[in-house]
């Protein structure tokens, strides 16, 4: 579904992916690994177009966001990359939920503006995913009156209000104490149980371990080494051993 | 005590210096009316990543913060002159334009304190970017700027002097023209009394303001 090929991107000169292929496939949840500084997340933010890269391919679909003509990196245009982007769901480490707005203003802001759904069924989209992240009854409530894992599980209502095909998550979880932690990643588990695409960049090891069809451990702008769980987790890799903490 | 012990003498002049006061409440409301949303104009060119609309705001900006009100009354008037430009109009177009370039100063820092994460979450949800600022960013703007906004209400209340130096008739101008022409201080002593009875409702607009936007942290 989700394909990248041989991202390159680098901060003045600085190389921060050097050469990043994943793919993501329907249904599957693919989780992302790796230090601080890896650049994990800085992949996710590529594919999300909040980043550009300097050269490879991404594209959802065989939809193409940005692929290589010979030498020369070329662009969708702006009208094609939102279409794209807006099958894409995005949850931030640091929510980013409208603090001027309502939780109901939050959710239904972005269908009513963007997708131009009628306010009616927006609200009636909204309560339901409320009710999903276990949420209801907090309608009402502003974002600085939520614990930070009310305020992730509402920021991953608002990104599943708008029908995302995909859900990426860029450490949902490190900004969390682990009782809170354990609230969000109770929402992801549902998520990828109902079969929801999901790409996740994370420190839980556990949640990698358990709910991942994928884990891919990157360093320096690298893959070190990917594969199913139970296989990357028995790892004979020293680099790998590690930073899992083993011996 | 030539006035203040004659209750119609004070009846006239209060009278006088009402209309007065009613020109500097018109300076006042068309000034904020035109600088405001100049301003926020402004704020965008200074911003603006092209050096051809960023280098000019930057100098109109440090022009009319780096002059005196006072000459830039002058100069507008006399520039103008030729164009028959009334006096009341001049003084509309000086003050809205040294506003805006402080406004757009304000609301450049305002704009800028909002943190990036917010504009990222309206890209990813799919707002356009003028969707993005005027949804999301500059709601939240109005209420970090509120406050320095209020200061320069404030200042403008007083400023509205100025049109004195090109003949404006407003409060000012009566109060002086009265002063002389009486010899008597007690004019100035109304006008203060005026000045702060404008001020005291525009700081009450501004907490008012305030209090609306309360409603979240």
């Amino acid at each position: 579904m989700l394909k990248a090929k041989d991202i390159h991107k680098g901060f003045d000169g600085l190389g921060v992916l050097e050469g990043i292929t994943i793919q993501v496939e329907k249904g599957q949840v693919v989780a992302l690994i790796g230090p601080s500084g890896s650049g994990k997340s800085t992949f996710l933010r590529c594919v999300n177009q909040l980043e550009r890269i300097d050269r490879g391919e991404i594209s959802l679909d065989g939809d193409k966001m940005c692929w290589m003509e010979g030498e020369q990196l070329r662009y969708a245009n702006e009208a094609t990359l939102r279409r794209i982007t807006l099958r894409m769901g995005m949850v931030f480490q640091s929510f980013n939920l409208f603090p001027h707005m309502s939780v109901l203003q939050n959710l239904i802001d972005p269908p009513v503006a963007v997708k131009k759904l009628p306010k009616k069924q927006a609200v009636e989209r909204a309560r339901e995913m409320l009710n999903k992240v276990g949420l209801s009854g907090k309608e009402k409530a502003y974002p600085c009156q939520l614990s930070g894992g009310q305020a992730q599980r509402v920021a991953i209502a608002r990104a599943l209000c708008m029908d995302p095909e995909i859900m990426c998550f860029d450490e949902p979880t490190s900004a969390l104490d682990p009782e809170l932690t354990q609230e969000v990643l109770a929402v992801m588990r549902e998520l990828a149980r109902e079969k929801m695409t999901m790409l996740v960049v994370t420190h839980e090891m556990s949640f990698a371990r358990d709910v991942a069809d994928r884990v891919v451990f990157m360093e320096g702008g690298r893959i070190v080494e990917e594969g199913p769980p139970e296989k990357l987790f028995a790892s004979e890799n020293p680099r790998t051993r590690k930073f899992l903490g083993g011996k | 005590m030539k006035v203040f012990g004659d209750p119609e003498r004070l009846l006239t002049l209060a009278g006088l210096m009402l209309e007065g006061t009613w020109v500097t409440v018109k300076i006042f409301a068309l000034t904020l009316l035109i600088s405001i949303p100049l301003g926020m104009l402004a704020a965008q060119g200074r911003m603006s990543k092209r050096w051809y609309l960023r280098g000019p705001v930057s100098f109109y900006i440090y022009v009319m913060r780096g002059t005196p009100l006072m000459l830039q009354v002058l100069f507008i008037y006399f520039a103008l002159l030729p164009m028959k430009v009334d006096r009341f109009s001049s003084v509309i177009i000086s003050f809205s334009i040294n506003y805006a370039a402080y406004f757009a100063e304000i609301f450049r820092s305002g704009i800028q304190s909002i943190p990036v994460g917010q504009h990222e979450a309206g890209k990813v949800l799919g707002y356009t970017r003028l969707q993005t600022f005027f949804r999301i960013i500059l709601p939240q703007v109005v209420k970090r700027v509120l406050l320095p906004v209020t200061n320069e209400v404030i200042t403008l209340v007083k400023d509205t002097a100025l049109a004195s130096t090109v003949a404006v008739v407003e409060l000012m101008t009566v109060a002086k023209k009265q002063v002389s022409g009486m010899s008597s201080i007690e004019p100035y002593v109304l006008a203060i009394l005026f000045y702060l009875a404008l001020n005291g409702i525009a700081e009450q607009l501004c907490k008012l303001a305030e209090r609306r936007l309360d409603y979240y942290q």
